[in-house]
């Protein structure tokens, strides 16, 4: 199992709808945010171009972060999930120093805190919070190993990219374009 | 044109400058182990090759300091801890791919070795020195009779420090300045010379400072050298690691690196050296004492330039 996400590009508006979800779902603590939404402007007016990504932790699948985690509190759970244990995690900052993403953020208590794909809910059938509550429903999740899951047919049938492939993390966050 | 906004507030340095996620605190535990690798190095080296006699200030006086400056790099580290209460688990679990977890157990290994070098000279330095209790003198004994194998777990233990230091770094492919195998050894010889620096500082013997000197000079050489090279990979590279060396070349890190690690650090005391070498009278103090800010400069300027470095995307 190998569970991935796909976020269509040219459905999302940048409504911030998947970042409040996250942040009530997950009880991230306020001012902090486990996704968040970049904008992309390209060009010079009127000849503009725009891409709007909702990005999170790419639950990648040569993860820094893991590797460099003196610990073992960042490990991978099922389906390549990619988890922080808050009672293992020393709270040293190597992962977050690590992530090229910068997806990871120091919670208040003092561990570690970032997108946990809502393993929680996935467990129980659910897809996560922000899929869910999508009003463009832009977001796609499943298992990569399952060809008929939500996000091999839409990768089957969009063309995709991940971010940085080139630092070798071999992301799970799809981006359809 | 291309512009990238992040429009929901994102928990990046780049939008909130204290997400920098490293402070103080790792860049002084990096000097401090460097310099303590370096004092050990020194010691065990001229033990083992029998020229104790020679550099009374490498083998038996600098040392004392070592197990100082390896508990305060282990306070600052632990400063750096957010989750202070788990600071345990680094030693229930042993990560060979995770740098971070190398550090902790090497120093779990070096520090206890720096205090018995210490217990063993302890007498040198305080003639009037009694161990008061039996099994303490039985242990003294004990250790003296394997003195040698301890100095080579030192002198071993002390290259991994050094090394591990730039290392740590190196490790995180994340930020493009730390990325280069370069940092180890640059680290390393950068503590090398800070620990000659300090048992130069402290020799009271005309032939060691002469000695040390000289070792230092060398050493400089070696990171210059060093520099050189980590520069010219870098601007060899990919965009991301061209990116990099700008911070260093025009970039918000020029003058501070280039004057406080390089001129002050590096080329000043080893023209002060060169001088006091060929008996010009200059206090061999000040050049130490130079060669000891620069190791300070590298590691908090590497540290904070690195974490302002970042894959382009
Ligand atoms: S995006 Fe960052 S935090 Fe997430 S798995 Fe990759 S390296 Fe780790
Ligand atoms: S901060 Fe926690 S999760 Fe991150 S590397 Fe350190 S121990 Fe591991």
């Amino acid at each position: 199992m190998r569970y991935a996400m796909a976020v269509d590009t040219k459905k999302c508006v940048g409504c911030s709808d998947c970042v409040v979800a996250c942040q009530t779902e997950n009880k991230v603590p306020v001012g902090y945010c486990r996704d968040w939404i970049v904008e992309v402007t390209d060009g010079t007016y009127p000849q503009l171009e725009m891409e709007i990504r909702s990005e999170r932790c790419n639950h990648c699948e040569n993860a820094p972060c893991v590797r460099c985690c003196p610990t073992g509190a960042s490990h991978f759970a099922e389906g390549g999930i990619v988890l922080v244990t808050p009672n293992q995690c020393i709270g040293c900052g190597a992962c977050i120093a690590s992530c090229p993403y910068d997806a990871r953020f120091p919670h208040p208590d003092g561990h570690v805190d970032k997108c946990t794909f809502c393993i929680h809910r996935i467990k129980n059938g659910l897809k996560p919070a922000c899929a869910a509550v999508c009003p463009t429903k832009c977001i796609y999740f499943g298992d990569l190993d399952d060809p008929n899951s939500e996000v091999s047919v839409i990768l089957k049938k969009r063309k995709s990219k991940t971010l940085i492939p080139e630092a070798g993390t071999v992301p799970h966050l799809y981006f359809l374009i | 044109m291309r512009e990238e906004i992040i429009v929901s507030g994102r928990m990046n340095p780049m939008v909130d400058p204290h997400l920098q996620i490293w402070h103080w605190q790792i860049p002084l535990y990096l000097f401090l182990g460097g310099l303590a690798a370096g004092i050990l190095f020194f010691a065990a080296l001229f033990y083992i090759n029998g020229k104790e006699k020679d550099n009374p200030a490498a083998v038996k006086l600098a040392p004392f300091l070592t197990p100082i400056l390896l508990i305060f790099g282990l306070i600052a580290l632990f400063f750096d801890l957010r989750h202070k209460a788990f600071f345990w688990q680094l030693y229930t679990n042993i990560k060979l791919q995770s740098p971070m977890s190398w550090g902790a157990w090497t120093l779990m290994v070096i520090t206890p070795v720096s205090f018995i070098w210490c217990a063993l000279h302890i007498k040198e330095l305080l003639p009037k020195w009694d161990w008061k209790y039996d099994w303490l003198k039985a242990l003294e004994t004990f250790f003296n009779r394997y003195k040698k194998a301890l100095a080579w777990v030192m002198l071993i233990y002390s290259v991994i420090l050094g090394i591990y230091t730039g290392i740590l770094l190196s490790a995180f492919n994340a930020r493009p300045l730390w990325n280069t195998s370069i940092l180890g050894p640059l680290f390393l010889a950068s503590g090398m010379s800070a620990g000659a620096a300090a048992i130069l500082i402290l020799s009271r013997s005309k032939e060691e400072k002469r000695r040390f000197a000289i070792i230092d000079l060398i050493i400089i050489g070696i990171e210059l050298f060093l520099i050189v090279h980590m520069f010219m990979g870098f601007l060899a590279s990919t965009q991301v690691q061209i990116e990099a060396a700008r911070l260093f070349l025009g970039g918000p890190y020029t003058m501070s690196f280039w004057i406080f690690v390089v001129i002050i650090g590096m080329i000043v005391p080893a023209v002060l050296e060169i001088l006091e070498l060929r008996k010009f009278h200059v206090p061999a103090v000040v050049a130490a004492i130079l060669v000891l800010f620069g190791s300070v400069m590298l590691r908090f300027i590497i540290v904070y330039a690195g974490q302002a470095s970042r894959w382009l995307y």
